[in-house]
């Protein structure tokens, strides 16, 4: 896999991500937008106003087991305010190293744009994950099927089809894939008992290798006018990319915070066997839980079609990496049990943002891969700490 | 400060002065003393939170004292450390077993102090020693090349003692080592206990039940609030009212409330006929009405749990049927167990039960959110007033029902699962081992609510390990031996002798 990344890609995908804003064909950007105010249009976290700092007091102390142990898992809801504000300062922090290394060029409404439709792909991958992380799982297949997705949509059937028809034939081909995909890797979890590591890895490998069958390693360019103008027209301004980044934040945050199905992902993947026991069907809620994960990698694919004009079983490749990382970055648990949906648009908005200044200062694809890896460790770090502090305050 | 000055003139072998420990926001020790003789088993006793756990994690080297002093044979010492522990000869076994389920029982024992020459591991002699160490204690049985996640509880706590004895500990730290066991499991713990004590080796003993520091204790000291309230009690001279008294601060009258007439009508709510699990227990009848408490009394491993689970589609039963109501649910579902107004309080709170960083409301409405939810849409404000409601009745302490469930004690973490039910409307209520973890204070607070439940009309059954508490709480007893029960009738008719003959004989046939 490392090949892929280190040799020039045939395809589109990586290529895209590295690159900044000016060489695109048929990009029409809105001038007078009010960029990068999407995190602050966010719902605030629900644990906020739910939870209160819960004093350690003697009694909850000899309980808690290993002290380790229950400092990191120990955290509560009630951390995420100042959680959230870390990943806000990080993200100003870069805006100001951007600003002052690139001037002009970083600090326009252009580039701002740019960061956000390039984030817009992997943050709506994101999304899903943040359900299936949250519930104590991990989905490896996301950037797989999102290849797949792209390819299954370009085929010369489907969009003859789309022109014949209408492009949304394109958009429910992604998303069958997606959904028919996790599907998959949801019943085998639930029901085969299949660990979720081995079995998206097999979903990975499998997905990557179906794309690469279906686009006989070539590059489908798309070749639906509509479908084009539809994806790449902009709204007020905004990208029609960046707005599905919003909505699906949006939705995802109502999802995880407001409704039932967000209740029992939380409840699986704090105590599994607790929700069992209260009747939860855990099972089924797991398979749902990895379909959405599907459903989401369906939409970025459309995303990323849009984006770069054409479908590549190129596509895609090791976003599973950068989506758990911007995730775990914005502070939900990989062991379960809490999840935030905030979070994980900073963490996405910090790692994007993070590219976007790396290219442009003209430093190379292998000093950012090593600042990543940095920034992560630095990250989980500093909640660590800040858990332990806010546990004990 | 009562203290009593030993008349033996040895001199301690370990001693903790004023030892003093703060946690940011919350002072564990303050004030902590501690004598230990050689030879003699020392009880450390008080309620959940009184520092008990805190203290050994000091002795252990885990913690480190802010203030006060440690010696060990008069010596002043520091124990900044796990293995510094180890080598002034304090091993500590944790109430949570710390053995590796993948490793052999040489392994474990030998676990980080690996017989080794020149870098290569000498397996034969760790296993030749571990056979010694395990005949020592009494389980030659246990095969040193066994794979450790296949023993019971039991054996665990064998190998974790084992393990104790390998570093030549002169005191050892026991922290609830029964709560795991069985009636004649812990027999043999006492047995191996008096033979450690008789060779010298000082007992550092934490329990919950009373009756066990009788039967094994030499010496208690007694905490509360992080301070020595008593110290070097004799076991033989201090009554239990006493003692609780010192523990809680309050004195404890009768414990278990005395229990109602059935009224002749009542009610059968829950019917258990013929229920059988393969391998685990057969043919298990139970009627069980409104208003009466059914308790199950057995040994560990007898498959008390196990019906309980059963019965609440936990496990899929091979045999028989289960009606609510007259209503049958299915098999091996706990949504229909659920549905049809069953609730179960699990033996294991915290891995079983609760979320335990999640605020209590949230746990209360755990089985019943989605039923306040409209639309799929949460209705938490509603879920948050029938926890409260719920809270109230219950006398949960603290009240704040938005306070994350790990921060209750045990006591009010059970009320916690007592209201999940309460909640959904159950009227039959399944309480495996209710008093696990629960405080001796706070025990007679959950049978006088478990009695006050039955006579609000609900059925309720019990399961203890504890044949005192089964006998206490219940009306109605079922004795389970081997996986079929060998004895139903009223409470009163039987007692903890009567009950133990039952078991052995059951063995027996």
């Amino acid at each position: 896999m490392s090949e892929h990344r280190t040799t020039p890609p045939s395809g589109t995908g990586d290529r895209d991500r590295a690159t900044a804003p000016s060489g695109r064909p048929g990009l029409s950007l809105g001038k007078d937008a009010a960029a990068g105010t999407v995190s602050a249009d966010l719902p605030p976290d629900a644990g906020v106003a739910l939870s209160t700092p819960a004093p350690l007091d003697g009694r909850g102390s000899p309980a808690a087991g290993p002290s380790g142990h229950g400092t990191s898992r120990g955290l509560g809801l009630h951390g995420s305010v100042g959680r959230n504000l870390g990943l806000v300062l990080a993200l100003v922090l870069l805006c100001v190293v951007g600003a002052v290394t690139g001037g002009e060029r970083f600090a326009s409404i252009d580039n701002a744009l740019t960061i956000l439709r390039l984030a817009a792909v992997l943050g709506v991958l994101c999304i899903g994950m943040t359900f299936v992380i949250t519930a104590g799982g991990i989905d490896l297949s996301v950037g797989s099927v999102l290849g797949l997705a792209t390819v299954w949509a370009s085929t010369l059937a489907t969009q003859t089809m789309a022109r014949d028809t209408h492009w949304i034939v394109m958009v429910g081909v992604a998303l069958a894939v997606g959904v028919a995909c996790g599907l998959i890797n949801g019943i085998l979890i639930a029901y085969g008992k299949i660990v979720g590591f081995m079995a998206t890895l097999a979903m990975m490998v499998g997905a990557r290798g179906l794309a690469e069958i279906i686009a006989n390693r070539k590059t489908q360019v798309v070749s639906v006018p509509e479908f084009l103008d539809f994806f790449r027209a902009s709204v007020l301004g905004v990208p029609v990319l960046v707005w599905m980044f919003v909505l699906v934040s949006v939705g995802g945050w109502v999802l995880l915070n407001r409704t039932t199905f967000g209740r029992r992902t939380v409840a699986v993947g704090g105590n599994p066997e607790a929700a069992r026991l209260a009747g939860i069907k855990v099972r089924r809620h797991t398979m749902y839980l990895y379909a959405l994960s599907g459903l989401t990698a369906g939409i970025a694919g459309i995303m990323m079609l849009a984006r770069t004009t054409a479908g590549s079983s190129t596509n895609g490749q090791l976003y599973e990496l950068d989506a758990i990382a911007a995730v775990v970055v914005g502070g939900t648990l990989l062991a379960g049990g809490r999840g935030t949906i905030v979070g994980t648009v900073l963490g996405v908005l910090i790692f994007t943002t993070l590219t976007n200044v790396f290219t442009q200062n003209n430093m190379s694809t292998s000093a950012q891969a090593v600042v990543k890896g940095v920034i992560i460790v630095a990250a989980v770090l500093i909640q660590q700490r800040f858990a332990t502090r806010s546990r004990t305050t | 400060m009562v203290t009593v000055d030993p008349p033996s003139a040895a001199e301690p072998l370990l001693q903790m002065r004023s030892i003093v420990k703060q946690f940011p926001g919350a002072r564990a020790l303050d004030g902590v003393d501690l004598d230990i003789l050689p030879g003699e088993v020392h009880c450390l006793l008080g309620q959940n939170g009184a520092g008990k756990s805190t203290l050994i994690k000091v002795l252990a080297g885990a913690h480190q004292p802010d203030e006060g002093q440690i010696l060990v044979r008069g010596e002043a010492v520091t124990i900044p450390h796990p293995v510094a522990a180890l080598d002034l000869g304090i091993a500590t076994m944790y109430q949570e077993l710390d053995v590796v389920d993948g490793l052999s029982v040489a392994e474990n024992v030998y676990l980080g102090h690996e017989l080794a020459s020149a870098g290569f591991s000498r397996r034969r002699a760790a296993v030749r020693r571990t056979r010694e160490l395990l005949a020592r204690l009494g389980h030659p049985g246990i095969s040193p090349t066994r794979d450790v996640g296949s023993l019971s509880a039991a054996g665990k706590q064998i190998v974790s003692m084992a393990r104790a004895l390998s570093r030549d500990a002169s005191v050892i730290v026991m922290d609830e080592p029964s709560a795991v066991l069985d009636s004649e499991e812990v027999e043999n713990l006492f047995r191996v206990v008096r033979e450690l004590t008789s060779a010298g080796v000082a007992i550092v003993y934490i329990s919950h039940r009373l009756e066990e520091i009788r039967a094994i204790g030499d010496r208690i000291t007694v905490l509360k609030d992080g301070r020595t309230v008593a110290q070097n009690l004799a076991v033989s001279d201090t009554p239990t009212p006493e003692l609780i008294r010192l523990m809680t601060g309050r004195t404890v009258e009768q414990v278990f409330p005395p229990s109602t007439p059935l009224a002749s009508d009542a009610e059968v709510l829950l019917a258990v006929e013929g229920l059988g699990l393969a391998g685990v227990f057969a043919d298990v009848s139970l009627d069980v009405r409104a208003g009466e408490v059914v308790g199950l009394a057995g040994l560990v491993g007898s498959g008390r749990s196990e019906i309980l689970e059963t019965v609440y589609g936990a496990r899929r039963a091979t045999a028989g049927s289960v009606r609510v109501a007259g209503q049958r649910t299915r098999p091996g579902s706990v949504g229909s167990a659920v549905d049809a107004g069953i609730g179960l309080a699990p033996e294991e709170r915290k891995s079983q039960g609760l979320l335990l960083d999640e605020p209590v409301y949230r746990n209360v409405t755990l089985s019943t959110f989605a039923r306040f939810a409209r639309g799929g849409m949460l209705a938490e404000g509603e879920e948050r007033a029938a926890a409260q409601q719920q809270a109230a009745a219950l006398d949960l302490r603290p009240s704040d029902v938005d306070r994350p469930a790990r921060t209750l004690s045990g006591g009010n973490q059970q009320k916690v699962m007592l209201a999940r039910w309460l909640v959904h409307g159950c009227r039959v209520l399944l309480l495996d081992e209710p008093t696990r973890g629960v405080d001796v204070g706070a025990r007679a607070e959950i049978y006088a609510l478990v009695r006050r439940l039955a006579d609000d009309g609900a059925a309720v059954v019990v399961v203890s390990s504890e044949i005192d508490e089964v006998l206490g709480m219940s009306d109605r007893v079922l004795v389970i031996s081997e996986g079929t029960v060998v004895y139903t009738g009223p409470a009163d008719s039987i007692d903890e002798h009567g009950v133990l003959a039952l078991v052995m004989e059951g063995r027996a046939a």
